[in-house]
């Protein structure tokens, strides 16, 4: 595992890059010639107007897309330097490598304690012993700073937390796999401000542990949670710099239009 | 300035009116059912005792009980659900979980929108022909089961892939999201929380199945049998049948035997449905998203 002190060795490295990314709906095209190098152990924010196709990129890097058997898709994506698209790949590895938490916090309706142990279950056949269980059960809560207010209602179902909770929970039942990706569609946009923050405090905890790639539709957001921002519009990528830069100086007059709200 | 205009008055005295016609004819809905409930409590609850439920008829069934028939119904229903359930359950399983909507999946449901709307009498065509004379199971107990276990085949795999599809599609991604196999999410995740929904299904299977009269009348049901079956091979009597027979083929039938048989009967699937109801109502109050 990856840690800041190295950062500047891991920089270089990448977590995702893609060659020549085309997808299509059946007929309607939703990415075009995408070519993205995203670094490992930063944040990457994605923001655009809606359909410009971040969620469709993020849904490709985990191969959650394919199930509709009407997307087609062509080029490269390498995840940790290895094609996912390779003749030797099995999908569920590349689903266990890259975590996805979506919009609406969707904990399974189970113990909060189970939904921690599910992912871990279904890759390992469930053979492990109590005491190794609780740890997992411990550390990933820990790491997303829920242990505290939940370890002692373990078994509660996990739909009874609060939706900031939860969707910690769902961020949370990802590391027991150890991915090295965590991609988040918009993780904030059923929360209130104060859950809003929570989670961005929870971001920059698990920064440098994990490659986070972040979708969002709120500018402010990308700029204070996010280390590189893409911006991307009619599924293409547009402009794709440090966030810092991109909000002072962006280099495209369409860049400069929407984080200026002329269009969204 | 608020008091009533004269329009204002007729529009009301209108609404009256309506409202009393609509509820009324609504409350014309309750009569036959508590006209039949009340004839056959009436004038079947007196011949209900324990021996009329669990002795055999005698003296030309003008005497006696009904536990033959009672205990054939039962056996009925229960091989008809050991053929049914898994194949129905299975079926919705797949066409609700992993079918791609093709021309084929499409055949399938068309099929068994179909089969749901055969005539129970064809079916007991179907029933004398396949399993009676073809596979060679005579007049039987397996003959009527099965035969009785495809006319409700599209029960169960309605009722089971309703509850499929209302577990909602955020728990499967969840699950896939996390490189779970189909068949884990369904296990782990998607069945446990369609359970209620499958056995609702099947407990108004039951209560279907053991009225059912024609379907069972040339694969295995007989007038009457001197001796409790002995096997799936062996004929028996059921209730619907017997109804039949003492309401019309026996001569000087007291008047209160065919009330208590037909009291029997709905009552065995009054319980059901109840028991049905009361386990939905359980299960979905513990159930939490």
């Amino acid at each position: 595992m990856t840690t800041r002190e190295n950062s500047t060795a891991i920089d270089t490295s990448l977590a995702i890059s893609t060659r020549k990314l085309n997808l299509w709906y059946g007929t309607f095209q939703a990415l075009f010639d995408i070519d993205l190098n995203i670094k490992q152990g930063l944040i990457t924010s994605m923001i655009g107007p809606s359909g410009c196709g971040k969620s469709t990129f993020l849904r490709t890097v985990n191969r959650i897309n394919e199930r509709m058997d009407y997307v087609r898709i062509s080029g490269e994506v390498d995840v940790m330097g290895e094609n996912i698209f390779g003749s030797d790949v099995e999908m569920l590895q590349v689903r266990k490598q890259v975590g996805m938490v979506f919009q609406r916090p969707n904990p399974l309706p189970i113990s909060i304690r189970k939904n921690i142990l599910f992912g871990h279950t279904i890759h390992t056949g469930g053979k492990t012993g109590k005491a190794e269980q609780d740890e997992i059960v411990e550390s990933a809560l820990k790491q997303v700073l829920l242990w505290d207010k939940v370890k002692d209602k373990l078994d509660h179902k996990a739909t009874t937390l609060s939706l900031e909770e939860q969707q910690k929970l769902c961020i949370a039942r990802l590391l027991p796999v150890k991915p090295s990706v965590l991609l988040m569609d918009e993780p904030c946009s059923a929360l209130d401000p104060k859950g809003t923050e929570a989670v961005e405090e929870l971001l920059w905890e698990l920064r440098g542990k994990y490659t986070i790639l972040i979708v969002t539709h709120n500018m402010a957001q990308a700029r204070r949670a996010s280390e590189e921002c893409i911006f991307m519009l009619m599924g293409k990528v547009i402009e794709h710099t440090e966030t810092g830069e991109m909000f002072l100086t962006p280099k495209h007059k369409e860049t400069t239009d929407y984080i200026e709200g002329r269009y969204g | 300035m608020f008091e009533a205009s004269p329009i204002n008055l007729k529009n009301l005295t209108r609404q009256k009116i309506f409202r009393f016609l609509l509820g009324s004819m609504t409350a014309t809905l309750i009569l036959p059912v508590a006209l039949i409930l009340g004839t056959l409590i009436v004038k079947g609850a007196p011949v209900i005792s324990f021996d009329f439920l669990f002795t055999s008829p005698t003296n030309g069934m003008t005497a006696g009980g009904i536990f033959p028939a009672l205990l054939g119904t039962i056996l009925l229903v229960l091989v008809a659900l050991l053929a049914s359930v898994p194949l129905g359950v299975a079926a919705a399983i797949y066409l609700s979980e992993y079918a791609p909507d093709n021309w084929f999946t499409r055949a399938i449901n068309l099929a068994i929108i179909n089969l749901a709307g055969v005539p129970s009498i064809v079916h007991a065509l179907f029933g004398l022909g396949a399993f009676v004379l073809f596979f060679r199971f005579g007049t039987s107990i397996l003959a009527a089961s099965l035969t009785l276990a495809v006319m409700t085949l599209p029960v169960v795999i309605v009722a089971t892939r309703e509850s499929l599809q209302a577990v909602p599609m955020a728990f499967r991604e969840a699950c896939w999201n996390m490189g779970a196999t189909r068949w884990q999410t369904i296990r782990r995740i998607v069945l446990p929380n369609a359970v209620t929904g499958i056995l609702t299904g099947v407990i108004l299977e039951v209560s279907r199945t053991s009225g059912e009269t024609a379907p069972i009348m040339f694969t295995g049901a007989v007038f009457f049998l001197p001796f409790l079956p002995q096997g799936v091979f062996d004929q028996t009597m059921a209730l619907s049948l017997h109804l039949f027979v003492v309401s019309t083929q026996v001569p000087e039938m007291p008047e209160a035997v065919p009330y208590g048989v037909a009291l029997v009967l709905i009552g065995m699937v009054l319980l059901m449905n109840s028991a049905s109801i009361a386990l939905r109502m359980y299960l979905r109050g513990k159930k939490k998203w």
